[in-house]
């Protein structure tokens, strides 16, 4: 793929959707198991990754984000029957789009794990962060950080 | 409902480059039953063509709009207050959209974002198949509601053709033999008679073959 990543902050930023059912389990328990993780990863936790459609993965990358992840349960294993296969054929479609636009679509992926899989999360991690950061950053230009609320 | 079918962005691409202030405009009606272009559509599109610009640092600006419906005046007006805010309007409706608003805005440059289909149904999740070719006078009465001239690819109205084998058309095993659709349900409603009726030849100058098809009724006109 052909980007023009421009100068910017070395550490890449990725918003990781995680089903509260598993994945933002498996970091609470990669936590209490005091595995270690990159630090790049916004998780932010949702009832489940079927409640996350293509405009959520194009706006974090249109705010900035340098690559977006799902994760969602096992597949058969969702806890509303198929919220993570459509969340999948969601990723795909995102994907296809960011192929169309001449982006990564390696910048989104769909993981799919248990809420006891604490070193599973651990290891897809470490896996998006160094796939994005083989990438490098995004080609879009940054916007600040928002300060943290007081 | 008319069907219709996302355009490849890079051919969105290509028709945009000449403007710089482009207003997505979306329809409430078809085309966001069949999902092409519906607010959905329209926000997804604009943020996929936001992303392609940042990347190249093009000073391009989408807006967002979704009307009730494209091919009706009085939801159309909604644009007039900012007509003047947007260099092009590029239309997620179908081709009767596109081309009444292009008419309603004889100034604005409109463009097209789907490819308009056919009219169909929604046979299943993502798919949409073809059910009607608004011929301008329909036969499906005496074909057991199944239409032969949007379903048999020969339009045949005494079918079906030699290329019929195992209820499948000699298109391929993807298309149903609308003949063999036909016979099956003439039996199945106990009605093979009219199958030996032979159908007379159809008043074609109800379809596009008169050239474009008006409707008017004065009861209702004021």
């Amino acid at each position: 793929m052909t980007e023009n990543p421009a100068p910017g902050t070395p550490e890449p930023r990725i918003v990781a959707f995680c089903c509260k059912y598993c994945a933002y389990a498996a970091a609470d328990l990669a936590g209490s198991m005091r595995l270690s993780y990159p630090a790049d990863l916004k998780i932010i936790q949702v009832p489940c990754t079927g409640r996350i459609d293509v405009i959520h993965m194009l706006k974090a990358l249109e705010e900035g984000a340098d690559g977006v992840m799902l994760a969602g349960c096992l597949e058969g294993e969702c806890h509303f029957l198929a919220g993570n296969l459509k969340a999948k054929a969601r990723v795909g479609q995102v994907k296809k789009i960011l192929t169309e636009i001449k982006m990564d679509p390696g910048r989104v992926e769909m993981f799919n794990l248990s809420s006891a899989m604490g070193a599973r999360f651990a290891e897809i991690a470490t896996e998006m962060a160094e796939r994005i950061r083989g990438l490098g950053p995004s080609p879009v230009p940054k916007k600040p950080k928002k300060a943290a609320a007081a | 409902m008319i069907i219709a079918r996302k355009k490849p962005i890079e051919e969105i691409l290509s028709d945009i480059a000449p403007y710089d202030r482009i207003l997505i405009l979306g329809c409430n009606e078809c085309v966001t039953v069949c999902e092409a272009g519906g607010k959905k559509e329209v926000e997804v599109l604009a943020s996929a063509l936001s992303l392609y610009h940042l990347n190249r640092r093009d000073k391009k600006t989408f807006g967002e709009m979704t009307l009730e419906r494209q091919c009706d005046r009085e939801y159309l007006e909604e644009i007039r207050p900012v007509q003047d805010d947007w260099d092009a309007v590029l239309s997620l409706a179908c081709g009767v959209g596109v081309q009444f608003t292009a008419e309603t805005f004889p100034k604005l440059p409109l463009l097209p974002g789907v490819d308009t289909i056919c009219l169909g149904a929604n046979e299943d999740r993502g798919l949409w198949t073809e059910r009607c070719q608004a011929c301008g006078s329909c036969v499906l009465a005496k074909t057991a509601g199944i239409c032969p001239v949007s379903r048999c690819a020969k339009r045949l109205l005494n079918g079906p053709c030699g290329g019929s084998a195992n209820g499948k058309c000699e298109l391929g095993a993807d298309t149903n033999c609308a003949w063999q659709l036909i016979v099956d349900r003439l039996k199945a409603l106990d009605r093979m008679a009219d199958y030996e009726t032979v159908a007379p030849i159809k008043d074609w100058s109800t379809d596009r073959a008169g050239g474009p098809r008006t409707v008017t009724r004065e009861g209702i006109q004021i």
